[in-house]
């Protein structure tokens, strides 16, 4: 049953990160974006990490993909233009394709088992990050604390003009 | 005798599956318990769009001093059959410049997305369809690709009006997820869980044997309420939230182009979504299925969630009737300048009530954080602006 989902969510996801390399329109490549994500945040739950896959989806379809869809809005004027397609990115792509799989077979890594562990529910990841990991938790939000207010300072000079 | 009518969906499917209990294998199993349970949510909810649809129009009707719908059946009760094969016979027009494939595939997404966030409530004991242990956070990741199919339907269509609607309900949605979401911090962080079923729990217990121990009775939990109802009123694009739609400006926003069942769909997804914010609601701060007294126990617990349901569903219909609509950067400034700067008062506030021992002296603390907050808030704003008197030059 989880090898007939594992290979229907893998294929279906690399279906669509290939559709977001080759697709003509630059709206339907960064939808289909958004698929692949989807396809990532279902891995995860089959791997069991719940939290992981909500996170997938609302970060990186709620938000990023909005971004990104945004940007081309505002950015682009010839959405409609057909791209072609480039040769040299698929040499690029194949070399860093080939140089992660030698860094990978060049490790022990793959030869130790995976270790022994509690299934990661929202509640343990909720009590890890209100006592061990607090300190960075704090940084983490200060930081996006500073981001934002970074941002708004930026949009508010722009007015002034 | 209650307690049988009160599991009696849950028996109904134990023995709709008892064939297949021994013989078929687990994922057998699962996949038909799921599909018993998405076969009930879509008849359920389709059939309340469908009564909801004429009642709305009925009680809009009876504000406004006139009839409602009154020729089909009886008391125009099968108004929405009429209109549903309104809209399937009618011409499906796509236009001739739009993108085909996001066109075709917007309000397919846009009504998956509102029907699979129905999913994690509970809707009475042992009635969860969907459990899972983020539920609450699988709500709002489901909830947030909402704007990217509005974003779908406004970009498909290659219309003016078209866009600017989807980049209205986009920039509303974004705006207010952020205060719906602060808001249910509260909840989450006094019951230390993200499971509805468990935040359900958690409001069972009754003070001094009568007062149920909902959050809403709570100085915390009754702003966080309010805030949390007018974010979803936001979310859900309704009157007086409705800019997107705004009809008089653009037409009818994201849905400009969208004819017969497609626009049906939109329709739908709008009444589904509202239907599980109100839900959401429900089962965070009124006690999910709990009935308010004891001794109302025996009444089933469904019918309990779905009368607090059905509550909120009227004040949706009479804020409707009674509001205008708001405009665009008075909805931004108020989500921004008042409902965020409230909603993390919520938070500190519960903070305030945990810690002083969730009693009484709790309660008043509590009240006097969201007090504080509250006045000085409303001083900065200057909410009490001094108007002068309107000068007509044309209409005297």
């Amino acid at each position: 049953m989880s090898t007939v989902a594992f290979a229907t969510i893998t294929i279906l996801t690399l279906a669509a990160a290939l559709a977001v390399a080759t697709l003509q329109k630059l709206m339907h490549a960064a939808l289909s974006f958004a698929v692949m994500f989807l396809g990532i945040s279902a891995l995860f739950f089959l791997l069991g990490a719940e939290f992981v896959g909500l996170v997938q989806i609302f970060v990186y379809i709620g938000a990023v993909a909005v971004l990104i869809v945004f940007t081309i809005l505002l950015t682009r004027h010839d959405t409609e233009r057909v791209r072609g397609f480039n040769w040299s990115g698929v040499v690029v792509a194949l070399a860093v394709f080939a140089g992660l799989i030698w860094a990978m077979e060049s490790t022990k890594s793959l030869l130790i088992g995976p270790p022994q562990i509690q299934p990661l529910t929202v509640q343990r990841i909720g009590e890890l990050l209100m006592t061990s990991y607090v300190w960075p938790l704090l940084c983490i939000g200060v930081l996006l604390t500073a981001a934002l207010i970074g941002a708004l300072i930026l949009v508010l000079e722009e007015k002034r003009e | 005798m209650a307690d049988s009518v009160d599991q009696i969906f849950f028996h109904a499917k134990q023995s709709l599956l008892s064939p297949l209990a021994d013989r078929a294998p687990d994922w057998l199993i699962q996949v038909a318990s799921s599909l018993v349970n998405i076969g009930a949510l879509l008849g359920v909810f389709l059939s309340l769009f469908a009564l909801m649809s004429v009642l709305e129009r009925k009680i809009l009707g009876r504000m406004q001093n006139r009839y409602g719908p009154n020729r089909v059946g009886p008391f125009g009760l099968f108004q929405p059959v009429a209109d549903g094969i309104k809209m399937l016979i009618k011409e499906d027009i796509v236009p001739v410049r739009a993108d085909k494939i996001v066109h075709f595939l917007a309000p397919i997404l846009i009504a998956a997305t509102a029907i699979l966030s129905l999913g994690i409530i509970p809707y009475g004991r042992n009635m969860t369809p969907f459990v899972i242990d983020g539920g609450i956070l699988f709500f709002f990741a489901v909830g947030s690709t909402t704007e990217l199919a509005v974003f779908m339907a406004g970009w498909g269509s290659n219309n003016k009006f078209s866009m600017l609607g989807a980049m209205r309900a986009i920039a509303q949605m974004i705006s207010y997820e952020l205060p719906l979401i602060v808001t249910i911090l509260p909840v989450v962080m006094i019951v230390s869980s993200l499971n509805p079923d468990k935040i359900v729990a958690a409001q069972s217990p009754y003070v001094f044997g009568f007062v149920p121990h909902w959050f809403v009775l709570t100085p915390w939990g009754f702003v966080a309420f309010l805030l949390f109802f007018v974010s979803g009123l936001v979310e859900s694009n309704r009157t007086p939230f409705d800019v997107p739609e705004g009809e008089s400006e653009i037409v009818a926003g994201h849905m400009t182009e969208y004819s017969g069942f497609k626009y049906a769909t939109f329709f739908m997804a709008e009444y589904i979504g509202m239907f599980a914010v109100s839900g959401l609601a429900v089962t965070l701060f009124l006690g999910g299925w709990h009935s308010p007294s004891p001794f109302l126990e025996f009444i089933p617990s469904y019918v309990w969630f779905f009368a607090k349901l059905s509550i909120l569903l009227f004040v949706y219909i009479w804020l409707r009737g009674t509001l205008p609509r708001t405009r665009v950067d008075h909805i931004m400034n108020f989500a921004w300048k008042f409902m965020l700067p409230m909603a993390f008062t919520c938070f500190i506030a519960a903070a305030v009530w945990h810690y002083a021992g969730r009693g009484l002296s709790g309660w008043l603390w509590s009240l006097a954080v969201i007090a504080v907050v509250y006045v000085t808030l409303s001083m900065l704003l200057e909410t009490k602006k001094k108007f002068a008197p309107r000068t007509y030059r044309f209409a005297e």
